[in-house]
């Protein structure tokens, strides 16, 4: 598990975190490296799973035709003896509604970020999926009231107007 | 009416305004340029920095500071030098804080010279450093670099400009506007006959940390060395804080003392809200540096090859964030070339004859702005030599 990264797959690695969709040519000129090499590195790291996947990062509060919310909710778990907290993770994980799953240090055990289209579809999936797992002892769900900054970008970012100088020494 | 100007010095009268001044000028009036020509970092100043200075002022830090600055962004400035340059300084008598690398300039050359004393200005350079030097009344002295030697400095051009008038020489590395870089077989060289010539060297080191390729030498480190140079830095480039106007200057004991005489009366201090920031960018700002710094090399090796490719010669520059692309393949001047590109593709160059004579044939570009906006300045390029042809 896990590989050591050369420098230059590095800052691929760093490169493509921010931008995925940075074609092959301009990535292979701005890393000094041949467009197939740079080809090789991206199939390579998708193949060791390092290279997840390609997303796009959405502003739904803009799409005014569709309703989304958010919630995070905190569980308490008792871990399984041999399996410790992997196995109830994998039986939360696997509900489509789950976007993200954090194990974490303090008050409580699992981090869960659920989607979904109305707080209904919310508190069902607390009260009838998750409550329900033999080893959730409790939850605590918060709902995201605004994104401001997600994935390291700032949702309406002040206006990023350019006040240099057009011209300077 | 009287006409003002006749109380304006004869000197002052005579001192011509930079040639970059009409390219600014004529920008200025025009939509949807796309500037290759601006001197400073696309990035905003790294928000750690911002809040310390907020919150300086929120304290109420809003006095004088001692007339070198603060000694703990002194002490902070000698960790870093040593750390990173391997150059030592006493943070209480041999580093002074300065409003901007270039107010530095100005009072090492008021310090250092006596009227007539030469100074040798290595071309294409900074449009400040000659009229700086005469306002000290000093005469400024021009080597030029070339391509062929990739615009580093070259031991022999230097030796057939000294003369028993030489005082000091003037070394900006990496250069702008060339982004030449001199790496220590360079510095090597040149420090034989600076010493051999007892010269004194005003090392202007502002591009230190965006260096690409080779780690980085500062000849202040070089043996011998200290005892005849002013190494001038600030927080400009590196921690994009252009408009803090904050920099430094270290050497020896005696002429920081000297300096900051001047210093005293003229500026009194540097602003103090700008080196709260400056002190929390040079302890803690380090990982924000490696992060532009990377962006910039990325942005480099995109901008070089994309010139190269059409047709505009470039070398690989080993720092700062411009190239310097000749344009003699397309004869016409550099002058010339910049104003039919604004005007035909609304992209503005810095043309390479403002940063001395030496830099006819040569545009500089500067790669401080976004890929796309790289990317479209390039395509611009592309169609505007189309039509030269």
């Amino acid at each position: 598990m896990g590989v050591v990264m050369n420098e230059k797959q590095l800052e691929l690695l760093r490169l493509i975190e921010k931008n995925g969709r940075i074609d092959h040519q301009t990535l292979a000129d701005m890393l000094a490296l041949e467009v197939n090499q740079v080809k090789e590195m991206l199939t390579a790291l998708e193949q060791q799973a390092v290279i997840l996947g390609y997303s796009t990062l959405i502003d739904w509060t803009k799409v005014l035709n569709t309703e989304l919310v958010t919630a995070m909710i905190e569980v308490k778990v008792t871990p399984i003896r041999g399996k410790g907290f992997d196995h109830v993770a994998e039986r939360i994980y696997r509900f489509k509604e789950v976007k993200a799953l954090y194990l974490m240090s303090g008050a409580y055990d699992l981090s869960i970020t659920v989607e979904a289209k109305t707080m209904m579809e919310v508190s069902r999936f607390v009260s009838d999926k998750l409550s329900p797992l033999d080893s959730v002892v409790s939850t605590v769900t918060h709902f995201i009231l605004k994104k401001y900054k997600h994935d390291g970008v700032i949702f309406d970012p002040p206006e990023d107007d350019d006040r240099r100088m057009m011209v300077s020494p | 009416m009287i006409d003002s100007t006749r109380y304006i010095a004869d000197e002052i009268q005579t001192l011509k305004p930079s040639g970059i001044r009409r390219f600014f000028d004529l920008a200025q009036t025009m939509d949807q340029v796309i500037s290759l020509g601006v001197g400073e970092p696309d990035f905003t100043t790294p928000w750690a920095v911002i809040e310390a200075s907020y919150h300086s002022l929120e304290k109420g830090y809003t006095a004088y500071t001692a007339n070198a600055g603060l000694l703990e962004l002194r002490e902070a400035i000698s960790q870093f030098l040593d750390t990173y340059f391997n150059v030592k300084y006493d943070p209480k008598e041999e580093v002074l804080v300065t409003v901007g690398a270039s107010q530095a300039i100005d009072v090492a050359f008021r310090t250092l010279l006596n009227p007539g004393d030469e100074v040798i200005v290595v071309e294409p350079s900074f449009v400040s450093y000659v009229p700086t030097i005469k306002l000290a009344g000093g005469v400024p002295v021009i080597v030029s670099t070339d391509e062929a030697h990739a615009f580093r400095l070259q031991k022999e051009d230097l030796l057939r400009v000294i003369t028993p008038k030489t005082k000091a020489i003037l070394l900006c590395s990496p250069n702008n506007p060339t982004g030449a870089l001199l790496n220590k077989a360079d510095l090597a060289d040149l420090r034989e006959v600076i010493i051999e010539h007892d010269l004194f060297v005003v090392s202007d080191e502002i591009y230190a940390d965006l260096v690409y390729d080779e780690s980085y030498t500062s000849i202040a480190s070089l043996a011998d060395m200290y005892e005849r140079t002013l190494l001038i830095s600030g927080f400009s480039k590196a921690f994009a804080m252009t408009g803090w106007r904050l920099g430094y200057v270290c050497g020896p004991k005696a002429i920081i003392e000297a300096m900051t005489k001047i210093h005293q009366y003229t500026i009194m201090s540097a602003p103090t809200m700008a080196q709260y920031g400056a002190l929390e960018a040079i302890q803690h700002g380090r990982a924000d540096v490696l992060m532009m710094k990377e962006s910039y090399q990325q942005r480099r090796n995109y901008i070089v090859k994309a010139l190269n490719e059409m047709g505009l010669k470039c070398h690989l520059p080993g720092g700062a964030f411009y190239v310097f692309p000749s344009i003699q393949s397309t004869g016409l001047s550099s002058e010339a070339f910049a104003e039919q590109l604004l005007l035909s593709e609304r992209v503005a160059v810095v043309p390479g004859h403002v940063f001395g004579d030496s830099g006819e044939g040569y545009i500089r570009c500067s790669y401080a702005a976004s890929m796309k906006q790289l990317q479209e300045a390039m395509a611009r390029i592309e169609r505007f030599l189309e039509t030269l042809k």
